[in-house]
C-alpha cells in the first residue's frame, strides 16, 4: 500500500504533552515538515523555550538546546556564531518572547542575528496556568486579571511583528494562523520562507503563529478556534509585515541602507 | 618561545583567554573590567573569532550558553552588579553541565556600591552564584601574570569536569600594570561529543538541557554532579604558603590582599613575630588542605579581606573552633595597608602570647 501521509521525520516518537486541541502541535508538525522538506534536520539547532512547549526538546528529532525563560534569542546567538553554517530555530511563546525575553527579542532582531523565530501567541500565559500576557487582549479575563485586562492599568497588549517590522535587522516578520486548512497551509509557507531565508543568510526571520489555548481560555477546542477568530484576528491581523526580498532586496544590510538613503534625501519612511 | 610583556591586568584575562583557545567573547560594559572587553574588540576579529557586546549581562551570559553549548570555548566578564545578572545563566551553565568562563573584577558593593577593588562578592561567587545546588569552581589571582594564567587554566578545568569556572579578581589586579610571560597557544581542544552541532543523522540527537520534571531524575543529576564536585574538592585545590611551617600568627588572605598580607608577614617577622601566610588559590574548593596542615603549629588565624568577613567562615569551618581566627578587612573599595595589617597581627600576637619577647626583637 503506498502512504500517502506519515509523521514527519524530523518529529521524535514521544507523545506531545500539549492540550487536546492545543495548536502548538500542529505548530511543531509544520516546522518538522519543514526541516523534512529541506533536508536540513541533521544541520539544525532547535531552542526550546520555557512554557507549555518547553519539551519541545523531546519532540524535534534535530538537535536541541534548552534555554532560559526568555534567553532563547541570546542563547540562538550564541549557537549561530559558533556555527554560521548551521540553521538555529527558536520556538516561543508570548510569555517568553514578548515579557521577560523582550529585550533578548529587540536585540537579536537588531542584529539581524540569522535565525528563525517561531512566535507561538496564544494571548495567556498556559504552562503557569493562565496568567496574563503582554499579548493578552483588552478586557480578556485571565487568572492575573480577573476582571478583564483594564488597559489603564496593565497597559496595551503588544504587537509583536508590527514591533519588529521597524527594526532593520529584520528580514522576514509574518503573522499566520492555524485555526483552519486554509490558514495552515499559509503558515507552512511562512514557516518555510522563514528557514529558507535563514539558509540564504538575509536576516533575522520571525513567524508569529496566533494559536488557541483552549484550556486556560476555558473553551473546547472549537469554540477556542472560534474565540481566535473574533477575538485575536482583528487585534493581530494576519499578513507580511516585513519582507526585505519581496521588496526587492537580497538582505537586511542591503535594505537598511535603501532606507537610509531615502530617510537622507526626505523621503517618506 | 615565550613573550614577555607589560600588560594590564585585565589586557592579560583576555590575551590569556585567547591564547587558551576561546574564539567567543560576549559583554556589557562595567568599571573596572572595561578593558577586557575592548581588547576582545580589537583583537577577535584577527583571530577569526567573535566579540560582541549584548545587549546586558544577562543576555552575555546566555550567549555563553549558546556558544558553549555548541562546544566552542566562550567567555564572559563583568563586575559584581554586572555578576548578579549573570546568577540565572551561572546557574543553567551549571544545570546543563556547560564548561565556560566567567570573570568577575570586583568592585565594592551591594547595590551599585563605587568602582573601586573589592572582596566583596566572596560569598556570592563561592555560595551563591545562582539559585539551585550547585558550585562553580572559583580561581583568585594576586599578580597580572596569574591573570594570564588562572583564566588559561580555568577553561581547561571547565572543559575537564563540564562546569562554569570563575576567575575572581578584583578592579586593583585589572588596573595595574606589570610584566608577565604569556602562555602558549593551544594548538589542539578537548572533543565535545555532547554539543549541540546538528547531528548530521550520524547519531542520536543532543540535548542540552537543565529540566528535570521528576524529583526522583534531578536528584540523581544533583547527587551525580556533587560526586564530580568530590572529585575536584580531593584533586583541585590550590594554595600557596609563606612562612608558614613555624608560624604562630597564620595570616589567609587572597587575591590582592595576599599582596599586602605578605608584606605585612615580613615585617612582623623583622620584628620577631612568628607570622605566616596561606594566600588560598582556588576559593572553591577551598583549600582546607593546607589549613589543616597549620592548625596544629599555629596559635592564632588572621584573615585579611577586602570586605567585611565573608572568607573568614571557610577558615573557621577549617580550622573548627581548634584555633582562634580574626578577621581584618577594609570595605566598599579602601585597599588594606601593610602596616594597619601589621597591627593586627601584633595585637593578635600579644592576645595569643605569641608576640616577641621586648629585648629579643629584629630577629632576621
Ligand atoms: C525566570 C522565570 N520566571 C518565571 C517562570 C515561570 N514560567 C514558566 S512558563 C511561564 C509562561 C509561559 O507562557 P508563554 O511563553 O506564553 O508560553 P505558553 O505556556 O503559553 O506556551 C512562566 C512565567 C520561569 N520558569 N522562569
Ligand atoms: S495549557 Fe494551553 S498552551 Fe499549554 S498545552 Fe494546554 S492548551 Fe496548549
Amino acid at each position: 500500500m503506498e502512504t500517502i501521509f506519515e509523521r514527519p521525520h524530523a518529529l521524535s516518537d514521544p507523545q506531545f504533552s500539549y492540550c487536546p486541541g492545543c495548536t502548538h502541535g500542529i505548530i511543531h508538525r509544520l516546522v518538522a515538515e519543514t526541516l523534512d522538506e529541506l533536508g536540513i534536520e541533521g544541520t539544525t539547532v532547535g531552542i526550546a523555550p520555557v512554557g507549555c512547549s518547553v519539551l519541545a526538546y523531546d519532540f524535534f528529532a534535530c538537535d536541541m538546546v534548552q534555554a532560559a525563560h526568555g534567553r532563547a534569542p541570546a542563547v540562538a546567538t550564541g549557537l549561530k556564531r559558533v556555527m554560521p553554517d548551521n540553521v538555529v530555530f527558536a520556538y516561543q511563546g508570548d510569555g517568553d518572547l514578548a515579557s521577560i525575553g523582550m529585550a533578548e527579542t529587540v536585540h537579536a532582531a537588531t542584529r539581524g542575528e540569522k535565525i528563525t523565530v517561531i512566535f507561538v501567541n496564544n494571548a495567556i500565559y498556559g504552562m503557569t496556568g493562565g496568567q496574563m500576557a503582554p499579548t493578552s487582549l483588552p478586557n480578556q479575563v485571565t487568572q492575573t486579571s480577573p476582571y478583564g485586562r483594564d488597559v489603564n492599568t496593565a497597559g496595551f497588549p503588544i504587537r509583536v511583528c508590527e514591533l519588529l517590522s521597524t527594526l532593520d535587522g529584520v528580514a522576514l516578520a509574518q503573522r499566520v494562523s492555524v485555526d483552519s486548512p486554509k490558514n495552515v497551509r499559509a503558515a507552512k509557507k511562512a514557516i518555510k520562507k522563514a528557514f529558507e531565508y535563514q539558509i540564504e543568510g538575509v536576516g533575522y526571520t520571525i513567524i508569529e503563529v496566533v494559536s488557541t489555548c483552549p484550556t486556560n481560555w476555558g473553551l473546547s477546542p472549537t469554540d477556542a478556534l472560534q474565540w481566535l477568530r473574533d477575538n485575536m484576528l482583528p487585534y493581530y491581523p494576519l499578513g507580511v509585515y516585513k519582507d526585505v526580498k519581496a521588496e526587492g532586496f537580497a538582505n537586511i544590510a542591503e535594505a537598511a541602507s535603501a532606507k537610509a538613503a531615502c530617510l537622507a534625501e526626505g523621503g517618506a519612511r | 618561545m615565550s613573550d614577555k610583556v607589560l600588560m594590564k591586568g585585565n589586557e592579560a584575562l583576555a590575551e590569556s583567554a585567547i591564547r587558551a583557545g576561546c574564539r567567543f567573547f560576549f559583554g556589557y560594559p562595567i568599571t573596572p573590567q572595561t578593558e577586557l572587553a575592548a581588547y576582545m574588540a580589537k583583537r577577535m576579529p584577527k583571530e577569526n573569532g567573535t566579540y560582541l557586546q549584548a545587549e546586558s549581562e544577562i543576555a552575555a551570559i546566555n550567549m555563553v550558553y549558546g556558544a558553549s553549548a555548541a562546544g566552542a570555548r566562550a567567555m564572559t566578564s563583568s563586575s559584581s552588579p554586572g555578576i548578579s545578572l549573570k546568577a540565572e545563566g551561572i546557574s543553567y551553565l551549571a544545570g546543563a553541565d556547560l564548561p565556560s568562563v566567567i570573570i568577575n573584577v570586583q568592585r565594592g558593593g551591594p547595590g551599585l556600591g563605587g568602582i573601586q577593588p573589592s572582596q566583596s562578592d566572596y560569598w556570592q561567587a563561592t555560595r551563591a552564584t545562582g539559585h539551585g545546588d550547585f558550585h562553580v569552581i572559583v580561581l583568585a589571582p594576586s599578580t597580572v601574570q596569574e591573570m594570564a594564567d588562572y583564566v588559561y587554566d580555568a577553561f581547561d578545568l571547565a572543559d575537564k569536569y563540564r562546569t562554569p569556572v570563575m576567575v575572581l579578581a578584583d578592579g586593583m589586579l585589572g588596573q595595574m600594570m606589570e610584566p608577565l610571560v604569556l602562555p602558549e597557544r593551544k594548538t589542539s581542544l578537548p572533543e565535545k561529543p555532547w554539543a549541540a552541532t546538528g547531528h548530521r543523522h550520524q547519531r542520536a540527537h543532543n540535548v542540552v538541557n537543565s529540566l528535570h520534571l521528576q524529583p526522583e531524575d534531578l536528584e540523581v543529576t544533583n547527587i551525580e554532579r556533587f560526586e564530580r564536585y568530590e572529585v575536584i574538592k580531593a584533586t583541585e585545590q590550590r594554595a600557596e604558603t609563606y612562612l608558614t611551617e613555624d608560624a604562630d600568627i597564620v595570616l589567609v588572605a587572597f587575591g590582592a590582599c595576599a599582596r599586602i598580607a605578605r608584606s605585612a608577614v615580613s615585617k612582623a617577622r623583622a620584628e620577631g613575630i612568628k607570622a605566616g601566610l596561606i594566600r588560598p588559590i582556588t576559593l572553591w574548593p577551598f583549600p582546607v588542605d593546607t589549613i589543616e596542615r597549620c592548625v596544629d603549629t599555629a596559635r592564632a588565624f588572621l584573615t585579611v579581606e577586602m570586605n567585611m568577613g565573608q572568607m573568614v567562615d571557610d577558615v573557621r569551618l577549617a580550622v573548627n573552633g581548634r584555633k582562634p581566627v580574626e578577621f581584618f578587612g577594609r570595605a566598599g573599595g579602601i585597599i588594606p595597608t601593610p602596616l594597619e595589617t601589621l597591627a593586627r597581627v601584633e595585637a593578635l600576637a600579644e592576645k595569643v602570647g605569641a608576640a616577641a619577647p621586648e629585648n629579643v626583637g629584629g630577629a632576621n
